[in-house]
């Protein structure tokens, strides 16, 4: 096996664990540190895809602004572990079920796929130089248009948490 | 390296993203697993970037985190509202609108 094999299959189990961690965690904030893991992870499969600037991007983004919002709000309203209720044991087979139906469903749809292999070697299409040609020529009205969206969110955010 | 382990890796994190939103109550705990199914989605794109050798997959990606990120503003101030008037994150309190 190559490198890049067994760095895939090393990230892949640390990821599925941590996420599954995510979901089983008691306490919020063992949650939120466990959802990091699994940002760096996918990170790291990034970087084995040649997607270096969404790599450096996903780092900034999720585990720099978006988890650390989560934090301040987990520990802005104190929970803790004992003080969330459980779903009845009932309700959770059934959730766990429709799951792992839904994942049995996909694999059963995608498993006669016509798919091949990935091109070995690196390639610079992930690289920012044609990234930010492909941005800016064939994406432009979308990347405004985000802006906008970007503004609408802040000023919701700021209206909804008013105290009123 | 066939690309079939990418699509079930992908495949395995949102299904994990889907059992979260369904078992749990704590309405932060069911925002983190949305993010876990919105990263399923962005490492199957970037998979078929590489796959198809086009940069307009990665994109997308982008502007899928720029749609997370609003999201989560907006969610985490609604999330602090209903704590604020409620003094609890449980979903099934929610289940009445008014009041």
């Amino acid at each position: 096996m190559s490198l890049p094999t067994i760095l895939f299959w090393i990230l892949a189990v640390i990821s599925i664990l941590s996420a599954i961690g995510v979901v089983v965690a008691k306490n919020p904030v063992h949650s939120v540190l466990l959802l990091i893991v699994t940002f760096f992870t996918i990170t790291g499969f990034y970087i084995l895809l040649n997607a270096q600037f969404l790599a450096v991007v996903h780092i900034i983004v999720y585990a720099g602004a978006i988890m650390v919002l989560f934090l301040f709000v987990i520990m802005l309203m104190n929970l803790n572990a004992s003080g969330e209720p459980q779903k009845n044991n009932l309700v959770k087979f059934a959730g766990v079920v429709a799951g792992g139906l839904l994942l049995i469903v996909l694999v059963a749809a995608l498993k006669k796929a016509d798919t091949g292999m990935l091109i070995q070697g690196s390639t610079n299409i992930g690289l920012i130089q044609n990234l930010g040609k492909v941005l800016f020529k064939d994406f432009v009205l979308p990347f405004e248009v985000s802006s906008i969206l970007f503004l609408s969110a802040m000023i919701g955010a700021i209206v909804i948490g008013k105290k009123d | 390296m066939p690309i079939q382990n990418y699509i079930w890796l992908s495949i395995a994190l949102f299904s994990i993203g889907v059992i979260g939103v369904l078992i749990r109550r704590n309405a932060i705990v069911i925002f983190m697993c949305i993010e876990l199914m919105l990263n399923a989605v962005n490492l199957l794109l970037v998979a078929f970037s590489k796959y198809h050798h086009d940069a307009s997959a990665q994109i997308f990606v982008f502007f899928i985190m720029v749609v997370a990120a609003a999201e989560v503003s907006v969610g985490l101030a609604i999330i602090v509202m209903v704590y604020r008037h409620t003094k609890s994150v449980d979903v099934n309190i929610l289940n009445r609108l008014k009041n």
